[in-house]
């Protein structure tokens, strides 16, 4: 889901930056009401390990791989303001140290993959399991569903923005200047590779590391864990 | 145990597993992540490199591009899964700098 240099148009690539730029404002803002020293080390380790899972990349069988972003469960612990600055910080350097996603579409990874993916995720944890006691099977599910609609609503995003890319910006005879592939072509291509296997792979570390956390450190998981409230 | 030494151990075993996200889509075949195609791979795709793209995808040169070392490419399996590791071992170590760095400035100063 890391879009590279080119496949966006300029105009494209500034909409998405000046979207972030309030979003990593109002994010730093809540954090620094919000995070204490002794819970910096785990932001770190939010960071660090969403940019680890994203480097195990899942295969389809002679067809395209994916990944898990560890979005949901960053923003289960972190918060979700908390999980956009952790991943955002992984795919800054993703993208300046390993041209993994362009640096012309940092802001638009970002949106996808620092913004949607844990907002979605972690409301639908909340939602799911609201009021339900620390050791209920359905914080796990609440999890597992998180990942699962969080990565892909931000793989429907990633697909939305390639697919109009040939609409914005092409030749007078109609030849593509960036990403060639339309909606038709884009959107199903990103959203049934995460239905099928990347949004599985995304739930199941969800659900299993919440369901590790809920019996070793379940303080981390209370009604009002470690970044959200005070 | 306290919790927080129990993530770094994990986050220690996840870069020593993490060629298997290497190995994995080699052994299967499997080509790039959709819409993540080199120039190349883009010609052969779509019959022609657009303009735009092939303008933009050369305007970052990354140090350690796709997680590999540069000039190791034609070394072998085992030098690609190593310098897999070494890139995870970089990034982690960069990412909890930087995110530390941040995390200071906005944090509170009580402990």
């Amino acid at each position: 889901m890391h879009i590279p240099d080119g496949y966006l148009g300029p105009a494209t690539c500034g909409v998405f930056y000046a979207v972030m730029l309030p979003i990593w404002t109002v994010a730093s803002k809540i954090v620094k009401k919000t995070l204490k020293a002794k819970q910096v080390p785990i932001l770190a380790i939010g960071a660090a390990f969403s940019f680890v899972i994203m480097m195990f990349n899942v295969p389809i069988p002679g067809g395209t791989t994916g990944h898990a972003v560890g979005g949901a469960l960053v923003a289960i612990l972190l918060g979700p303001w908390a999980a956009c600055i952790a991943i955002t910080v992984a795919l800054v350097i993703q993208a300046l140290l390993f041209g993994d996603g362009g640096i012309t579409a940092i802001g638009a990874n970002c949106f996808n993959m620092a913004f949607v993916l844990p907002f979605v995720g972690y409301y639908i944890y909340r939602a799911i399991s609201y009021n339900a006691p620390i050791d209920s099977n359905r914080r796990v599910i609440a999890a597992g569903v998180g990942g699962y609609i969080g990565i892909n609503v931000a793989a429907f995003l990633a697909g939305i923005e390639f697919g109009l890319q040939p609409l914005l910006y092409h030749t007078a005879s109609g030849q593509a200047l960036y990403c060639p592939y339309g909606l038709k072509a884009a959107v199903p291509a990103m959203l049934g590779g995460h239905m099928l296997v990347f949004g599985w792979v995304e739930a199941i570390v969800t659900a299993l590391v919440i369901k590790y956390l809920l019996k070793t450190a379940p303080e981390l998981l209370g009604p009002s864990p470690s970044l959200r409230n005070k | 145990m306290k919790i927080i030494t129990k993530f770094w151990i994990g986050l220690a075993v996840l870069i020593i597993l993490s060629p298997i996200g290497l190995i994995l889509p080699e052994h299967f075949k499997a080509g790039s992540a959709w819409g993540e195609w080199g120039a190349d791979e883009m010609q052969k795709l779509a019959g022609y490199v657009p303009n735009g793209l092939k303008r933009l995808s050369i305007l970052w040169n990354a140090p350690m591009p796709d997680y590999a070392v540069k000039g190791w490419e034609e070394k072998g399996l085992l030098y690609l899964i190593f310098a897999y590791i070494i890139s995870a071992i970089v990034g982690i170590g960069l990412i909890v700098l930087v995110a530390m760095g941040i995390g200071r400035l906005l944090s509170k100063k009580e402990f």
